[in-house]
C-alpha cells in the first residue's frame, strides 16, 4: 500500500476563488493511502516545495498528488522536488483542477465536487504508480536548419559560432529568401540587399555551415537528440565543383519565356537560372520543364558555351541521409493568393499589384531598373492607391483572420520612398487601423504623413474598376468623414495577407509539430517557450511560427539558436520512461504490436520461459525502450493483454476511469 | 405522501485527451476561460491510440452517461499514426455499442489540437448537451466476473 500525500494548490485565487480548497484537502483524506493532505497558498513556490519535501521525509510518502495548474506547466517542477526528497520522480501526479476545473466553472459547489473527483482519480492513479528509471540517449551534434531565409540564416550562423556543424536546406536554387526581394527595409531604410548579402555569404563561408540548395526535406525519423533525415538534393544539371558562374549559359540560353520566381512573375527568366545576382550558390540550375534540350533532345547550347564543361544533363537527384540532434524549422511566407479578390482586379489590370511586386519594381535589380513604371504602359504613375489589410483581419473564408503585422509599416516606407524620389506623385493609403507598435514605428509612419504628405484615408476600397483609358477607377469609402471616395489611379498596390509558406505542412507532418489551423507552427508554451515546438528538438525561427518583421525574426532566429545549443551541449539526454513492456507470460509472439509500431521498436526473441512450471522457449516480443516513444498502440492491438505501457498502465487509466464514474 | 423531489440529472462524462494535442487543447480553453459544464472529467493519456477500447466498456460499465476521445487532427498525429489507429478502432467500437443500447450519441471521436481551445470547448458543450438530450445510460454489466 501506497503512503499517499495530497497538496492543494489555491493558486492565489485563481484555484481558491471558485474550488473550496479546504473541501478538497478534507475529501482526499478519506480516500485509500492518503495519509497526508494540505493546501498552500502556492505549492510551485519555494515555500511550497518546501511543504511537499518536509512531509515526504516525516511522513514517509511514497506517491504525491499535486492538486494544481496543468501538468504541462509544473509536473516537471513538482517531480524535481520529490526528486529532491530522495522519492522517484515518476510517483507524482497531477490533477489539474485550474485549467480544467477553476478557470472553467464559474459555481464553486460545481468546481469544488469536479476538483475533488479529479483529485480522487489522481490518487487512484498513484496507488498503482511504480517507480521508474529513464534510460540515456545519444545527442548527435549536427542541427539541421530547414529554410534558407534571414530566420535561417541567422540561427545557422549563431549555431555555427557556437561550434556545432550545421546544414541549412533550402528548397530554391538559392539561400537568401523573401527578404533577398525586398528593396528597402522598415523604419531605417537600409537596403536589404547590403544588408542580408554579407550575411549570405558569412553563412556560405563559415567552415561548420553546409549549404543544400535546390533540396528539400524527404523523410525524417528519430527522435530529439537523434534524428535521421532524408535530404533531396534535386538535380541541378550544373556540376557545383565545375561551375565558375560566369553567366555566359544564362545570357544564351534560348528558352527566356519562363516567368521570373524571384521577381514575382513580373518578367522572364531563361531556362538555366540563377534567381538573383548575388545568388548563392552562385551556380545557376536547369529548369528541365523549360529547357529546350530536356524537352526535345536538341539544343545543347549552354554545354558548348560553358568552358568550364559544368553541364551535366545526366545528373540525377540524390538522397543524403544524414543524423541531427536538432531541427530548426524555418520556412518563412508568401504572401496569399488573390484569386478570390476580384473587387480589386488584381488578375484584370497589370497596374493592380501586390506589394512584394512593387518591392521588386522598386529595386534596382528588378524587371524595371528600379524606376517606377506601369507594367501596361510603362509610364510613371502620377496617382497611387495602397490598399491596406488584402486578405488580413478578415471575417470570411476568403482571407486570413489574423493580422500580417508587416504592411502598415511597408506600406509607409513605400509611400515614402516614392514621394521621395518622385515628389509629383500622389499617394493614397486607405487602412483600417494603422498598427504601428514597434521601435521607431510610429514615428515612422508620421514621417510619411508629416513630412512627406501621404494621404491617409480611413476606410476601405470596395472596387478596382479598370477604365479604357487604362487608368483605375478607385472606390473606396472615408468612413471619418463618412463619405464616398473615388479615386483614379494609375496603380494600385495590394498589401496581401502572408501566409506560412505552403511547405510548412508537410514538413510538420514528417516533423510530428503541432501546427494551428493557419498553418503557423504552434509552440511550445506561448509565452514562456515560444520557439520550441511541443515536439521535442524541434524549434521554430521566424515567420513560420507567426507573421513577423525582419528584426523580430532575426532576435527569434539567435533564441532558436540558443534553444538548439542547449540541446547540443548535452552529451546525453535522459529519455522518457514511460514506454511499453511486454508481459512474458502473457505474449503470444503474434507480431501484432510490431505492426502498429510506428519507431520499429519492437522485436521478437526465443526466449526460456517458466510458465507456472512449464519450462520452455518461446517466441517474444521485446521492446527497445530507447526506440519506444510511449505512444501505446501496442498495447491496444495486442490480442492478448501482455503489453502495458509504464506510467499509463491498464490498470492505471481503469482506476481514473472508476475514480471518475464512481 | 410527499412527491420526491425528482434530482436534476447530471450526466458522468469521461473524456480521454491525447497529451500532445487535445490536451493542450483543453488547457487553452481553460486559460481563455472557455467554459463547458463540470460534468465533463478529463483523462490524459500519451496519445489517442492508448485508449484501450475497453476502457470505455469500464466507463459504461461504472455508470459512464457519455464517452469522448480527442486526439490530434489525421496527419498530425504526435506518434505519426496513432490517432489513425483510434479511428479504425472506435468506429467498430461505437457500432457494437450502438448495437447494445448504448447509443452512438454517447460516443464520439474528435480531432482538437493544441491551438484548438474554442473548438475544445464547443465540442464539449455540444457533447454534454447531447447526452441531456439522451437522458441516462444503461449500465454494461461484465458477466465474467459477477463479484
Amino acid at each position: 500500500m501506497q503512503r499517499i500525500g495530497v497538496f492543494v494548490c489555491h493558486c492565489g485565487s485563481n484555484i481558491a476563488a471558485t474550488v473550496d480548497v479546504k473541501k478538497v484537502v478534507e475529501m482526499a483524506l478519506m480516500e485509500p493511502g492518503v495519509v497526508h493532505a494540505e493546501d498552500y497558498p502556492y505549492m510551485c513556490s519555494e515555500a511550497g516545495q518546501a511543504k511537499i519535501l518536509e512531509a515526504i521525509k516525516t511522513q514517509g510518502l511514497t506517491g504525491i498528488v499535486v492538486c494544481s495548474c496543468s501538468p504541462r506547466m509544473h509536473e516537471t517542477t513538482f517531480r524535481k522536488a520529490a526528486e529532491r526528497a530522495g522519492l522517484n520522480p515518476y510517483m507524482v501526479e497531477i490533477a489539474n483542477i485550474r485549467e480544467h476545473c477553476s478557470w472553467i466553472h464559474k459555481d464553486t459547489t460545481e468546481a469544488t465536487k469536479k476538483a475533488v473527483i479529479l483529485a480522487r482519480a489522481a490518487i487512484a492513479k498513484v496507488n498503482l504508480n511504480a517507480p521508474l528509471q529513464p534510460g540515456e540517449s545519444r545527442v548527435t551534434k549536427r542541427a539541421l536548419i530547414i529554410g534558407g531565409g534571414i530566420a535561417g540564416i541567422q540561427t545557422a550562423l549563431d549555431i555555427a559560432d557556437a561550434g556545432y556543424e550545421v546544414d541549412i536546406v533550402e528548397q530554391s536554387p538559392s539561400i537568401g529568401g523573401r527578404m533577398s526581394q525586398l528593396d528597402k527595409t522598415f523604419p531605417t531604410l537600409d537596403c536589404s540587399a547590403c544588408i542580408l548579402t554579407p550575411k549570405m555569404v558569412e553563412a556560405n563561408a563559415h567552415e561548420k555551415i553546409h549549404i543544400y540548395t535546390y533540396s528539400e526535406v524527404e523523410k525524417v525519423s528519430g527522435f530529439v537528440g537523434d534524428f535521421t533525415v532524408d535530404i533531396r538534393k534535386k538535380a541541378r544539371s550544373v556540376d557545383m565543383d565545375k561551375c565558375t558562374g560566369c553567366g555566359v549559359c544564362q545570357e544564351k540560353c534560348p528558352s527566356k519565356k519562363t516567368p521570373s520566381e524571384f521577381n514575382r512573375g513580373l518578367n522572364n527568366r531563361s531556362a538555366i537560372y540563377t534567381p538573383f545576382a548575388q545568388a548563392i550558390p552562385n551556380v545557376p540550375v536547369i529548369d528541365r520543364e523549360a529547357c529546350i534540350k530536356f524537352k526535345t533532345g536538341k539544343c545543347g547550347l549552354c554545354e558548348k558555351v560553358c568552358q568550364a564543361g559544368a553541364i551535366d544533363y545526366e545528373q540525377q537527384d540524390e538522397i543524403i541521409t544524414e543524423k541531427y540532434g536538432a531541427i530548426v524549422v524555418a520556412t518563412g511566407f508568401d504572401v496569399i493568393k488573390l484569386d478570390n479578390y476580384d473587387e480589386y482586379a488584381y488578375s484584370q489590370s497589370k497596374d493592380v499589384i501586390t506589394s512584394l511586386e512593387l518591392e521588386r519594381i522598386m529595386n534596382a535589380a528588378g524587371p524595371t531598373k528600379g524606376h517606377l513604371e506601369r507594367l501596361s504602359d510603362g509610364r510613371a504613375p502620377k496617382e497611387i492607391v495602397f490598399v491596406q489589410c488584402v486578405g488580413s483581419r478578415c471575417a470570411d473564408e476568403r482571407g486570413k483572420s489574423y493580422c500580417s503585422k508587416i504592411c502598415c509599416m511597408y506600406t509607409a516606407k513605400h509611400a515614402m520612398l516614392i514621394r521621395d524620389k518622385y515628389p509629383d506623385t500622389h499617394v493614397t493609403v486607405f487602412y483600417i487601423d494603422v498598427r504601428t507598435p514597434g521601435k521607431n514605428f510610429d514615428e515612422f509612419y508620421r514621417r510619411a504623413v508629416e513630412e512627406y504628405g501621404v494621404d491617409y484615408i480611413k476606410g476601405q476600397v470596395g472596387k478596382v474598376l479598370p477604365q479604357p483609358d487604362g487608368t483605375l477607377l478607385v472606390q473606396g469609402a472615408d468612413l471619418i468623414d463618412n463619405h464616398q471616395v473615388l479615386i483614379r489611379a494609375d496603380m494600385v498596390v495590394l498589401a496581401a495577407a502572408i501566409e506560412p509558406n505552403p511547405s510548412v505542412r508537410g514538413i510538420a507532418t514528417m516533423l510530428t509539430a503541432s501546427i494551428d489551423t493557419n498553418n503557423f507552427l504552434t509552440e511550445a508554451h506561448p509565452k514562456l517557450r515560444p520557439v520550441e515546438s511541443p515536439t521535442a528538438g524541434v524549434f521554430l525561427s521566424g515567420v513560420c511560427q507567426g507573421p513577423k518583421d525582419i528584426p523580430e525574426t532575426v532576435a527569434q532566429a539567435g533564441a532558436a539558436a540558443v534553444k538548439a545549443i542547449g540541446l547540443l551541449a548535452k552529451d546525453k539526454l535522459t529519455t522518457n520512461p514511460c514506454t511499453a513492456h511486454s508481459d512474458e507470460l502473457l505474449c503470444n509472439g503474434c507480431s501484432t504490436c510490431a505492426h502498429v509500431c510506428p519507431y520499429g521498436a519492437i522485436t521478437y526473441e526465443d526466449k526460456q520461459v517458466n510458465d507456472h512450471g512449464i519450462r520452455e522457449v518461446r517466441r517474444l516480443a521485446v521492446v527497445n525502450s530507447a526506440l519506444c516513444q510511449g505512444c501505446g498502440a501496442c498495447t491496444v492491438a495486442c490480442p492478448s493483454g501482455a503489453m502495458d505501457l509504464k506510467g499509463f498502465s491498464n490498470r492505471q487509466i481503469i482506476a481514473e476511469v472508476d475514480a471518475i464514474c464512481r | 405522501m410527499s412527491i420526491e423531489a425528482k434530482e436534476e440529472f447530471r450526466p458522468k462524462i469521461v473524456a480521454f485527451c491525447c497529451n500532445w494535442c487535445s490536451y493542450a487543447g483543453a488547457d487553452l480553453a481553460g486559460s481563455s476561460r472557455l467554459g463547458y459544464p463540470a460534468d465533463v472529467k478529463i483523462i490524459r493519456v500519451p496519445c489517442s491510440c492508448r485508449v484501450n477500447p475497453m476502457f470505455v466498456l469500464r466507463a459504461f460499465e461504472k455508470g459512464a452517461d457519455g464517452v469522448i476521445l480527442c486526439g490530434c487532427h489525421p496527419g498530425d498525429c504526435h506518434y505519426s499514426t496513432g490517432n489513425y489507429y483510434t479511428r479504425r478502432r472506435m468506429k467498430l467500437l461505437f457500432s457494437m455499442l450502438d448495437y447494445i443500447g448504448v447509443e452512438n450519441g454517447r460516443t464520439r471521436v474528435e480531432w482538437v489540437s493544441a491551438a484548438e481551445g474554442v473548438k475544445f470547448s464547443t465540442t464539449m458543450n455540444e457533447f454534454v448537451a447531447k447526452i441531456h438530450s439522451l437522458g441516462k445510460n444503461v449500465r454494461l454489466e461484465d458477466l465474467r466476473c459477477k463479484n
